[in-house]
């Protein structure tokens, strides 16, 4: 089984690289992708996407009621999608001829859905040995390694995702290492090969992590770090690496610039690149990160070195610092109720999302970390509305569906391009059977780029897992 | 020293929730939907009397005795608490800390005897926690792990395990015996699924005929252990097998035909498939609703629609979530309005959480139901109990009501305050 992955994935890789690396198509908006004098260096356009929009019919849904992710609530409203775009969000719109009619009585419509942590493909099921490759962990800092290049794209979770209304996903490398390496976006549609998948012109992430897990991992070893004062230490001595690099870079550049043809590039380090990048902006900083005063701790870090950090993961401790994070322009990207498993979520409260999103210029994100949670962040998102109304804290349908929608795609600098339905925007787009906020909500429909890639009526529009197919004990499994 | 420190701050903490508990009362809960999971199974606009910790009466325009505290319902429901499922509650504290992680036996040898009930902590928070979830029962499990942190794993029998109510008390006459098989428990039987069923067949053959025990050091059981596993060979507790895989769970079926076990299925991802046999040998099953993927080749034929298949078989069901960490308990009750999504009956899945794992741990006539008599757990909820849109707003158990309080809504309430003040700044 290995060696076969294996096998496929050099196979796309080599197939890649022998048709030459065409540069990924810019996003319209300007939004961060590495910039083309360090494209060598920092490569985010290297192993470019292959993902192409299918041509689909305009499809019209008719009154029902939209969540747009911008915080508006449409009653009674319509939503045209044409050539893969929202074309326009309003009541009683044309339809054009050939459009695809979905009425919309009962249901609601929101955004496709956006994980912004998870760990599809690269801890795919079944949970086997020979698929585990999530963590490289083998150093502390393993800045150098992608998780794309771990994502196996049969994982049969990607399709249980999507009949939860996921249509975006970013897949982090895990969290046992200080810098973990380059996270990946990815569109939720099937393909053979990850770059399939891949969501064109996303910026990487770079995956780190605070507390537990980094000092565990390496402190069980008798390495270094084994605490959290030796995680900063080695978080710190990293960056300082990082800016050197970074300068040795810019004084190349100034060398060539100036015509200096003589002029020595610095040595190239896969792991300073993409570190140079994230100090650059150009790869966003993604943080694991539970305790309050240790993400305090990564906040004075972050302006240490000059980076900015665009969400804290996990941040069971998010309410104790809700203003804190807000001041910093900080997403928490959070759990509904997890809390307890270890001794950094013992202060976990069903109410974190919620206190979060209440704190003035607040930013909250529910996550899954989870194969089974990703196929129901609308529930966790009714987990949270429901205890922050416990709480006294008022949080209506049309602001709870920006934590799945609108908020994952800022932090994932692809908010120009998905996560509310607005014209111009891609045709990313739910209609669930009722209000998403509740048990018993499930996902009619799945749009992805304007063509259904789910319709639970015809579950043969999402189809299996190779690794399913001739199973005899998953005869029956999907009526 | 820091740690005893630790936990003395814990205690000061805690010290306000024990003095909360209310003393035992009369309590007149007026215009409920009330669910009985007994019949009828639903009576609306009905009044429920609590009397010295047991229900004294239910029906209409129930007369409030002179010193009744009296709640308005206002057409509430009210269900009997619900089963937290099976795991380490009370046994496991936080999870990856092995001074209060307390579920697993690593002294490499077969001990039936080993008993967890002993470590159970009533003061844990976990318990306050699920508690305010509606969670009043459940049952203590202890785990098999291959790796102990003596050096010696544990054994495909886990041990004994018993019932707990949230209020920190024990069901004394219930034992249950755990025990592992399937693939993820190979390295407890050396390699093999197949020596699972051998051992387990030694086991029995060394109570059943003790006139052929093999010499000391080839035997699995102590005399203790032949002593506890007699017990349930005698059908004096159910043995619950964690087993998903169809053809594993067939052999456990013909284990318990064989040896007229009283056997219980946990896990049981692809059980489905098995549910005729399982119907006829009268085996319930205890599934996790979430269970969809084939997250190991045990369970390639996992899907959602396991609960609803099992139900219309006629197997009697009861939920547990997957993991046994018992911190989120309080998610089972999500786990059945998921089950309701695809297929399950309301109404069966509302039985899977109350009345069906009282029957199978053998609790039915003090758990699970609302029949006059009963003692009085029961829940009051702020809309539809399998909807994670409701919340649990009165607790009762064995009458007494449950301060809604938790280490959760403390520090809740501790940062409320926070959040509000910096919002007015």
């Amino acid at each position: 089984m290995r060696k076969m992955v294996c096998l496929i994935a050099c196979a796309a890789l080599t197939a890649c690289a022998a048709q030459g690396s065409k540069p990924a198509p810019q996003p319209a908006n300007g939004s961060p992708v590495a910039s083309a004098t360090t494209a060598t260096f920092e490569a985010s356009d290297l192993y470019p996407s292959t993902y192409k929009i299918p041509t689909s019919a305009p499809t019209l849904i008719q009154h029902a009621t939209i969540l747009t992710g911008t915080g508006a609530r449409l009653d009674d409203a319509d939503v045209l999608i044409v050539d893969g775009k929202i074309q326009s969000v309003g009541a009683n719109l044309p339809a054009p001829p050939q459009a695809r009619i979905i009425d919309g009585h009962g249901h609601w419509v929101t955004p496709g859905l956006i994980d912004v942590h998870s760990h599809l493909g690269v801890y795919p099921s079944p949970a086997v040995q020979a698929n585990s490759d999530g963590n490289e962990l083998t150093s502390p800092s393993t800045a150098n390694v992608w998780a794309e290049h771990s994502v196996w794209p049969q994982d049969p979770g990607f399709r249980t995702a999507l009949a939860g209304g996921i249509t975006t996903l970013q897949i982090l490398p895990g969290s046992g290492n200080l810098f973990g390496g380059r996270t990946v976006v990815l569109k939720n549609v099937p393909s053979v090969t990850y770059q399939g998948m891949k969501f064109p012109g996303a910026p990487q992430g770079l995956k780190m992590a605070c507390g537990e897990n980094p000092k565990r991992v390496y402190g069980s070893k008798h390495q270094f770090p084994s605490t959290r004062m030796g995680n900063v230490a080695g978080y710190r001595a990293q960056w300082a690496e990082a800016k050197e690099y970074l300068r040795e870079q810019q004084e190349y550049q100034k060398k060539l610039a100036a015509g200096d043809k003589d002029a020595k590039p610095p040595k190239r380090d896969l792991r300073l690149d993409t570190l140079a990048a994230a100090l650059k902006g150009d790869i966003l900083v993604h943080m694991h990160c539970y305790r309050a005063d240790e993400m305090a701790t990564v906040l004075d870090m972050s302006r240490e070195f000059g980076y900015h950090v665009a969400a804290f993961h996990h941040a069971v401790e998010a309410y104790k610092i809700a203003d804190l994070l807000a001041e910093n322009g900080v997403c928490a990207a959070m759990w509904a109720d997890w809390w307890g498993f270890k001794m950094e979520a013992y202060d976990g409260i069903p109410e974190n999302i919620a206190f979060v999103d209440a704190a003035p210029g607040g930013c909250a994100i529910v996550h899954s970390d989870s194969e089974e949670g990703i196929q129901r962040l609308n529930q966790e998102a009714a987990k949270a509305i429901a205890y922050g109304h416990r709480a006294g804290l008022e949080i209506p349908p049309e602001r709870a569906i920006k934590w799945l929608t609108s908020n994952p795609a800022k932090v994932l600098g692809l908010l120009e391009r998905t996560g509310t339905l607005e014209a111009g925007k891609m045709g990313d787009v739910v209609v669930w059977n009722r209000n998403p906020f509740s048990v018993y909500a499930l996902a009619d429909y799945v749009l992805i780029d304007g063509a259904v890639r789910y319709d639970r009526a015809n579950p043969a529009t999402a189809p299996q897992s190779d690794f399913l197919l001739g199973q005899p004990a998953a005869q029956g499994v999907y009526p | 020293m820091s740690a005893r420190r630790y936990l003395a701050a814990i205690a000061l903490i805690l010290a306000p929730l024990a003095t909360a508990v209310a003393a035992s009362n009369t309590v007149l809960i007026r215009d409920a939907t009330v669910h009985t999971l007994s019949t009828p199974a639903v009576l609306e606009h009905t009044d429920l009397l609590i009397e010295n910790g047991r229900i004294a009466g239910i029906g209409q325009h129930l007369k409030a005795p002179a010193d009744a505290q009296t709640i308005d319902a206002a057409g509430k429901p009210v269900t009997p608490g619900l089963f937290g499922g099976l795991g380490h509650l009370g046994i496991e504290e936080i999870g990856l800390e092995p001074s209060v992680d307390d579920y697993a036996l690593h002294l490499g040898a077969m001990r039936p005897e080993f008993d967890v009930t002993p470590a159970f902590n009533p003061e844990s928070i976990v318990l306050g926690v699920s508690r305010l979830g509606g969670i009043t029962f459940a049952v203590i499990a202890p785990s098999s792990e291959t790796n102990g942190r003596e050096g010696a794993g544990g054994t495909i029998i886990a041990g004994q395990g018993s019932v707990a109510q949230l209020d920190g008390t024990i069901v004394p006459r219930v034992r249950a015996l755990f025990v592992e098989v399937g693939g993820d428990a190979s390295e407890l039987s050396g390699g093999s699924r197949a020596a699972q069923f051998m051992l387990l067949q030694q086991a029995i053959t060394e109570v059943r005929s003790p006139k052929e025990l093999l010499p000391n050091d080839q035997r699995l059981l102590t005399p203790e252990g032949r002593h506890a596993l007699q017990g349930f060979l005698e059908r004096a507790g159910p043995v619950v097998f964690d087993v998903d895989r169809a053809s594993d769970i067939r052999q456990v079926i013909a284990l318990a035909n064989r040896e007229k076990l009283h056997v219980i299925v946990k896990g049981g991802a692809e059980a489905w498939r098995l549910a005729p046999e399982l119907v006829a040998a009268h085996i319930p099953v205890i599934l996790n609703p979430l269970d969809d993927l084939p997250e190991t080749f045990d369970s390639v034929g996992a899907t959602l629609e396991n609960a609803a298949r099992l139900n219309r078989a006629g197997v009697k069901i009861a939920f547990s979530l997957g993991d046994a960490q018992p911190h989120n308990i309080r998610k089972v009750r999500q786990t059945a309005g998921i089950a309701v999504a695809h297929g399950l009956p309301w109404e069966a899945a509302l039985a899977a959480l109350t009345r069906n794992p009282a029957e199978i741990f053998g609790v039915a006539d003090s758990h699970g139901s609302l029949e006059r008599g009963h003692p009085a757990d029961l829940v009051l909820w702020s809309g539809d109990p399998l909807d994670v849109t409701s919340l649990a707003e009165r607790v009762f158990i064995e009458g007494h009501e449950q301060p809604m309080v938790s280490r959760q809504t403390l520090l809740r309430d501790r940062y409320l305050k926070k959040l509000r003040a910096n919002a007015a700044r």
